[in-house]
């Protein structure tokens, strides 16, 4: 299969101040079962025969599961299939059709060169909350704390985001709302995440604030192009879970202890 | 409190709340309109009673046009939150994403794009609404205080007055298609089981009052309404004159 492939260009080490451009390259010859990132390798083989810089693009796994590869084709974050961009094959295109591939745009998400974007903002909304209380030492009892299968089904369909930051890229308000939703999500519900449940989500909605992601209008974008189909369901739980923490009651002997 | 509004989770939560009570009041209003759909009646169209039960409305425990001017406080004070809360959301949400690169559009619905602009024409629609029929400053057609059934008669009568009602009822619909399903999600009162409901239930609601409201224009202008009694308003002049 041939394409033509319109592929975005920043910042060759040259200049601090580049904006970014489009390059046009002719690729010839791919296989249709090559992944978009397999065609990107060829290109750069070549690119690095001709003496030319190669195209910086982030990837680990390639078997969709990492959540490391970032690329927006064709205006769609990750491509038209709603899987991670390794997923998606060359005979998911038209032979002979111009590609457009982009990294995620997001302010928060800088451009480190090419398609390839920092999503430290990410891990930071994970530092601020993602995580629980445990006590190391001797393997609990596996009974000691039950959890209902409907409950264990939530936490699962939530904690099966990969952070690849598709949500992001793909909303118009550049929100991180169904990425800390489904976090929120996986935490909350289960029995292990109670002791940290209000501070958490305050926790990390404070930092997505801090970043300066946006704030959800409800469109819905974030769950289309999510390659692990979380439902914007665990953004309403993050609402839920937000209100119910600032609303709540703090009981008196708190009160007196956080003033002193 | 101020923590609340200042996060952009807690500000939208502000912008549902403030939007259900306006919601609320949009219900209310509707049902007070279809009053006029009784017609002139025989001494006082019941629109026109409805119109001074409003004002007299708890007396003599409280004053004249008490609850009236509560329910007033109450819808400007939603309204401005309503508004400052979605101008400083809306700034937010800009400076999110790096200029000329607005997201493709996927599968969202057109009511959640136009939202801004819906609610922008809203609100010129709601001061000109306001200058017509509370402080009656618009004098294209008669308008006179109290006789409600005859100044809508006479402004229906008027092809264009019924379109810019007829419009904004369409703005009006299409900003609460998606607002009145959003409100459910941001507030995190809805459920997965739920949604498809909560999402129907929106669609519907906004048909009962896009209907409730347009029906009463539509009558006026098709003359299945019958003309004020001028009748009526020969004798209150008589009696101002004598």
């Amino acid at each position: 299969m041939n394409f033509t492939l319109e592929i975005w260009r920043q910042f060759d080490g040259s200049d601090e101040e580049d904006k970014g451009r489009f390059e046009t390259f002719k690729v010839t010859d791919i296989d249709p079962d090559a992944s978009i990132l397999e065609m990107l390798d060829q290109l750069n083989e070549r690119l690095s025969r001709e003496k030319k810089r190669n195209i910086a693009f982030d990837s680990d796994c390639r078997e969709g599961i990492c959540g490391t590869c970032a690329l927006v084709i064709d205006g769609t974050p990750h491509g038209p299939q709603q899987v991670t961009s390794c997923q998606t094959y060359m005979r998911d295109f038209i032979d002979g059709q111009t590609i457009t591939i982009e990294p995620f745009r997001a302010s928060t998400f800088p451009v480190v060169r090419d398609l390839a974007v920092d999503r430290g903002a990410l891990d930071r909304v994970i530092q601020a909350g993602g995580y629980i209380s445990t006590t190391t030492g001797p393997q609990p009892d596996p009974n000691a704390m039950p959890v209902a299968p409907e409950v264990q089904e939530k936490a699962m369909d939530a904690a099966i985001c990969i952070g690849c930051g598709a949500c992001v890229a793909a909303c118009p308000n550049g929100a991180a709302m169904l990425f800390t939703g489904a976090k929120v999500t996986h935490l909350n519900v289960l029995p292990q995440g109670q002791p940290e449940r209000e501070s958490r989500v305050v926790g990390m909605v404070e930092q997505m604030d801090a970043e300066g992601f946006g704030g959800c209008t409800n469109y819905g974008e974030c769950s289309r192009v999510c390659p692990q189909e979380i439902s914007i369901d665990v953004i309403g739980m993050l609402n839920r879970e937000y209100r119910k923490a600032k609303t709540k009651r703090k009981p008196k002997t708190e009160k007196a202890m956080s003033t002193q | 409190m101020l923590e609340y509004w200042r996060s952009t989770v807690g500000k939208k939560q502000f912008v549902a709340v403030t939007g259900a009570i306006l919601v609320g009041y949009l219900i209310l209003h509707m049902l007070g309109n279809l009053n006029s759909a009784f017609g002139p009646g025989a001494d006082e169209a019941r629109v026109d009673w409805y119109a001074h039960w409003l004002r007299t409305f708890g007396e003599p425990l409280l004053p004249r046009e008490t609850i009236l001017w509560v329910v007033r406080v109450v819808l400007l004070g939603a309204l401005i939150v309503h508004i400052t809360g979605i101008a400083q959301l809306v700034k937010r949400n800009r400076e999110a994403r790096p200029a000329n690169f607005p997201a493709k559009r996927i599968g969202r619905s057109v009511e959640s794009m136009a939202m801004l602009g819906t609610g922008i024409l809203l609100l010129a629609f709601i001061i000109f609404h306001i200058l017509q029929f509370t402080t009656l400053s618009i004098h294209v057609t008669p308008v006179e205080e109290g006789a409600v059934y005859a100044n809508l008669y006479w402004v229906f009568q008027k092809w264009y007055f019924l379109a810019i009602y007829l419009a904004a009822l369409v703005l009006v619909g299409m900003h609460l298609r998606h607002g009145i399903w959003s409100l459910f999600q941001t507030l995190g009162l809805d459920n997965p089981s739920r949604n498809q409901k909560l999402r129907h239930g929106a669609t519907a609601l906004v048909v009962i009052l896009v209907i409730g409201f347009g029906s009463v224009p539509v009558l006026f202008f098709t003359d299945v309404l019958d003309p004020p009694r001028e009748v009526a308003l020969a004798t209150i002049l008589s009696g101002v004159f004598t």
